[in-house]
C-alpha cells in the first residue's frame, strides 16, 4: 500500500481514485514526452524514459465501472441532454460549401438550434489518432463531439481500447431505413455499435488510355511489362498488400499471414522488374493527370473529382478480382461533451435530401442511395447521379471486398514488416 | 576576493542559459530516444526497458541500404554544392562591389518560400509531360520514355538545390574576411593567380567549406523531404524509414534505434572529416 493510500484510508473513493489517478496519468503523459527525468544516474534515466501504453490507466476505470452508468448504454443515453452546441471534426474539403458556408451544417442548425463548430483538422489517421490518444488516454475529451475516421488500425486501436461511445441506434431511424446495405454493419464495426458511414470509396486502378493504349480490366494488368516504369503504386502499406493479394486471388478480409508474404513476393517481383514509377501517397492523381504514370491504383473519389476538372479522359475501372472498398465513419468520441447533438445530426445527415447536398458536393460513395434520385431531379445535376464512381452499381458492389481487420498491435506490426520493405527500398 | 570569484564565475553565468537549454531540449530527448531503443512492449501495453539490443540488429539487417544511401547521397550532394556555392561565394565577396548584400539576399530569396511547397514545385517543372521535358519530347530530343523524377539524379538535384544557401553563406562569410591585400602581396611574390588562388585563398577559407559541409551534411543526410517528393522506389533514405516507423506504425523501438544509429553516423563521419582536415587549423582560423 503506499504513503497516499495509507494516508487517505477511509476517504471518499471517488476522492482517493481522483488523487491517485490524476497523478498516475501526469506522471504518464511525463514520461512519454520524456521530460522530467533530469536528475537521475544514467541507468535511472533511460529507465525513466519508458512509454506508458495506452490501454490500463484510466480507462480501466472507465470499463470496471460497469453500471446503469456505462457509457453508451440505454439508461447512460436517457440520462444525457441536448446541448444546443456540436464539435465536429473532420477532413478538408469533406463537406458542402458555398462561399465558406456550409448549407448542410446551416439547415442542421436552422431544424434543431444546434450551432455547429466545424473544424477541418484530420489530414491522416495515424496523425490525428496520436494526436487525440493522450487526451483519451488521460480520461479527457478530445473536444470533439464527432470525429471521422477511416476503417483500418487506427479506428481498430480506438474500438478496442474503448475509447468511442457505443450509440443508441434507437435514436438513428433514417441509419436504419436509408443507409446502403454496403455500410450497415461492416467487419471492423459489426452491428454498428461506434460508427456510422461518411463517404466511402472504392481503391480500384484508374489509367490514361491514350498512353496505355488499351482498356484495364485487371489487376493483372499492374504487372505489364509493357507498361515498365509508369505504374503507380500506393505508399499506404495497407492499399498495397491488398491489392497484391487481389492480384493472387485471395479475398484480403480472410488472409492469413503466408498469405500476406505470397503477396509480398509478387509486389517485390513487381518492383524488381523496373514496372512501378513510384509508391505514391495522395500525389498519385497529380502523377497520373501529367502522364508520369500511365496506370494506377487510385482512389474512386479523386478520379471522378479529376475527371471533372479537366482530365475527362483519365478512367477508373473496378477489375474483375474486387475491389476495395473503405469507408471514413462518423463517430462520438469519448468523454464528448454533446453526444445527444452528435446523434441527432448523425441522423439528420442520413436523410435523403442532405446526403444528396453533401453528395453533389463531395463526390465520393454516397452512404445513401436514395440521394440519387434527388440530385437527378432537384439538384439537377445528373453528372453525379448517373456516375457509378458516386452511386456504384450492384455489379460493383458485389465485387467490393473489405479490408484484413488487425486483432492485436503483434498483427499490425507484422503486416508492416512484411510489406514496407517493398516501399521503402 | 569577492571580485575575483565573481570574475571567475561569470563565464559559467554567461554559458547558462544556453547550457540549461542544450541539457532540457538536446541531451534529456537524447537519452530518452536511446532509452526507447532499448525497450520492448507495443504501444497498448507500453514499453519497458529491457536493453534489448536485438531492435538494433534488426535495424541495420532491415535497411542497411538506406543507411548507406543516405550517407551516399548526403556526401554527393554535399560535394555539389560546394562545386556550385564556391565560385557563387568568391565573386560576391571578391566582386561583389557595392550591391554585396542585394545579392546575399538573392541567395537567401528562396528561403521566403516553404521548403516542401520549393520541392513539389520541381516535381511539377520536371514532370514527363510538363514544361520542359514534354517541350524536349515535342521537338523530339528526347525518347518518349525518358523521366528525371523518380531517380536518384532528381533526389540529388533536390539534396543539392535546397542545401545551397547553407554553402554560400558560411563560405561568403570566411572569403569575404581575407585581406585583399594578401593577395596583392602573392603578386607581388610573383605567384600567378591560380597558385595565390590554391596556396592563399582557399587555406584560408577552410573554415568556411568545413562549416558549410557540417550544415549541409548533416541537413541533408536525415532528410525524407526530396526522397518522397522527387523520388522513386530504390531512393528511400533513412529518414523516411524513421518517418514511417515513428507516424504510422507506432513502433517507437525502431524508430529510435534508427535515430541512435544515424546519429551515431554522422558523429563518426564528422569526427572523420575534422581529423582529415585538421580540426587545430580549423580552431586557428576560426
Amino acid at each position: 500500500m503506499s504513503d497516499i493510500e495509507r494516508q487517505t484510508e477511509g476517504a471518499d473513493a471517488a476522492l482517493l481514485r481522483g488523487l491517485t489517478e490524476a497523478r498516475l496519468s501526469r506522471g504518464q503523459l511525463l514520461r512519454r514526452a520524456g521530460v522530467g527525468a533530469a536528475g537521475f544516474g544514467l541507468s535511472g534515466l533511460l529507465a525513466a524514459c519508458g512509454v506508458g501504453g495506452s490501454s490500463g490507466g484510466a480507462t480501466a476505470t472507465v470499463s470496471a465501472s460497469a453500471s446503469a452508468d456505462t457509457v453508451g448504454s440505454a439508461a447512460w443515453w436517457a440520462k444525457q441532454k441536448k446541448a444546443g452546441v456540436l464539435d465536429f471534426a473532420n477532413w478538408p474539403l469533406y463537406i458542402d460549401t458555398d462561399h465558406g458556408k456550409h448549407p448542410s451544417l446551416q439547415q442542421f442548425t436552422k431544424q434543431t438550434g444546434i450551432t455547429v463548430n466545424y473544424k477541418e483538422v484530420i489530414q491522416d489517421n495515424a496523425p490525428f489518432y496520436a494526436k487525440v490518444a493522450p487526451s483519451l488516454q488521460a480520461g479527457q475529451g478530445t473536444g470533439y463531439d464527432i470525429i471521422v475516421m477511416t476503417n483500418g488500425w487506427y479506428l481498430t486501436e480506438l474500438i478496442n481500447h474503448k475509447w468511442l461511445v457505443p450509440l443508441d441506434l434507437s435514436r438513428l431511424p433514417n441509419f436504419e431505413q436509408h443507409a446502403s446495405s454496403i455500410v450497415k454493419s461492416p467487419d471492423y464495426d459489426q452491428g454498428n455499435t461506434y460508427t456510422v458511414a461518411w463517404q466511402s470509396g472504392f481503391t480500384g486502378i484508374a489509367y490514361n488510355p491514350k498512353l496505355t493504349g488499351r482498356d484495364i480490366t485487371s489487376v493483372n494488368d499492374l504487372w505489364d511489362p509493357k507498361f515498365k516504369g509508369h505504374v503507380g503504386m500506393m505508399s499506404d502499406n495497407t492499399e498495397l498488400g491488398s491489392v497484391g493479394l487481389l492480384k493472387l486471388g485471395i479475398d484480403p478480409a480472410t488472409s492469413s499471414e503466408a498469405d500476406w508474404h505470397k503477396a509480398a513476393n509478387v509486389l517485390q517481383q513487381q518492383r524488381s522488374k523496373g514496372l512501378v514509377r513510384q509508391y505514391y501517397d495522395q500525389s498519385y492523381v497529380k502523377a497520373l493527370e501529367n502522364g508520369d504514370t500511365w496506370i494506377t491504383q487510385a482512389w474512386s473519389g479523386d478520379i471522378f473529382q479529376a475527371q471533372a476538372s479537366g482530365y475527362p479522359h483519365l478512367k477508373f475501372v473496378v477489375p474483375k478480382e474486387g475491389v476495395m472498398h473503405w469507408t471514413d465513419n462518423m463517430m462520438i468520441p469519448m468523454h464528448a461533451k454533446h453526444p445527444v447533438d452528435a446523434l441527432t445530426w448523425m441522423n439528420f445527415y442520413y436523410q435523403p435530401k442532405i446526403a444528396a447536398e453533401v453528395e453533389d458536393w463531395v463526390n465520393y460513395i454516397c452512404p445513401v442511395p436514395a440521394a440519387k434520385q434527388i440530385i437527378a431531379k432537384q439538384l439537377d445535376d445528373p453528372a453525379v447521379a448517373k456516375s457509378p464512381l458516386v452511386f456504384p452499381t450492384p455489379a460493383m458492389d458485389a465485387k467490393a471486398r473489405d479490408y484484413y481487420t488487425f486483432k492485436d498491435y503483434g498483427e499490425f506490426n507484422t503486416w508492416n514488416g512484411i510489406f514496407d520493405p517493398i516501399i521503402q527500398s | 576576493m569577492a571580485t575575483g570569484l565573481r570574475s571567475r564565475l561569470t563565464p559559467y553565468l554567461l554559458g547558462m542559459p544556453g547550457g540549461v537549454y542544450l541539457a532540457v531540449f538536446f541531451v534529456v530527448p537524447l537519452f530518452a530516444v536511446l532509452s526507447v531503443s532499448l525497450q520492448t512492449g507495443n504501444p497498448d501495453a507500453g514499453f519497458v526497458l529491457t536493453w534489448h539490443w536485438g531492435e538494433y540488429v534488426t535495424a541495420i539487417q532491415r535497411y542497411h541500404t538506406q543507411f548507406v544511401r543516405s550517407f551516399e547521397y548526403a556526401g554527393i550532394s554535399t560535394g555539389l554544392s560546394l562545386v556550385f556555392a564556391y565560385p557563387m561565394a568568391y565573386w560576391i565577396a571578391f566582386h561583389g562591389g557595392r550591391h554585396k548584400s542585394t545579392y546575399l539576399l538573392l541567395v537567401l530569396l528562396p528561403f521566403f518560400v516553404s521548403f516542401v511547397i520549393r520541392t513539389l514545385a520541381w516535381q511539377f517543372i520536371l514532370s514527363d509531360q510538363g514544361f520542359v521535358l514534354g517541350t524536349l519530347k515535342g521537338w523530339h530530343l528526347l525518347p518518349q520514355s525518358t523521366h528525371v523524377l523518380s531517380t536518384p539524379t532528381a533526389v540529388l538535384a533536390g539534396l543539392t538545390y535546397s542545401a545551397l544557401p547553407f554553402m554560400v553563406l558560411p563560405l561568403y562569410v570566411a572569403l569575404e574576411r581575407i585581406d585583399p591585400r594578401l593577395v596583392r602581396a602573392a603578386g607581388d611574390l610573383y605567384a600567378r593567380p591560380a597558385s595565390s588562388f590554391l596556396r592563399v585563398i582557399l587555406p584560408l577559407s577552410a573554415p568556411g567549406v568545413f562549416a558549410g559541409f557540417l550544415l549541409v551534411f548533416v541537413t541533408n543526410v536525415g532528410d525524407y523531404v526530396n526522397a518522397s517528393i522527387l523520388g522513386g522506389p530504390g531512393t528511400t533514405m533513412v529518414g523516411n524509414v524513421i518517418q514511417t516507423a515513428y507516424l504510422q506504425n507506432f513502433d517507437y523501438p525502431m524508430a529510435s534505434a534508427l535515430s541512435s544509429l544515424l546519429i551515431a553516423g554522422t558523429l563518426l563521419v564528422i569526427f572523420l572529416y575534422a581529423r582529415a582536415f585538421g580540426a587545430a587549423r580549423i580552431q586557428e582560423y576560426a
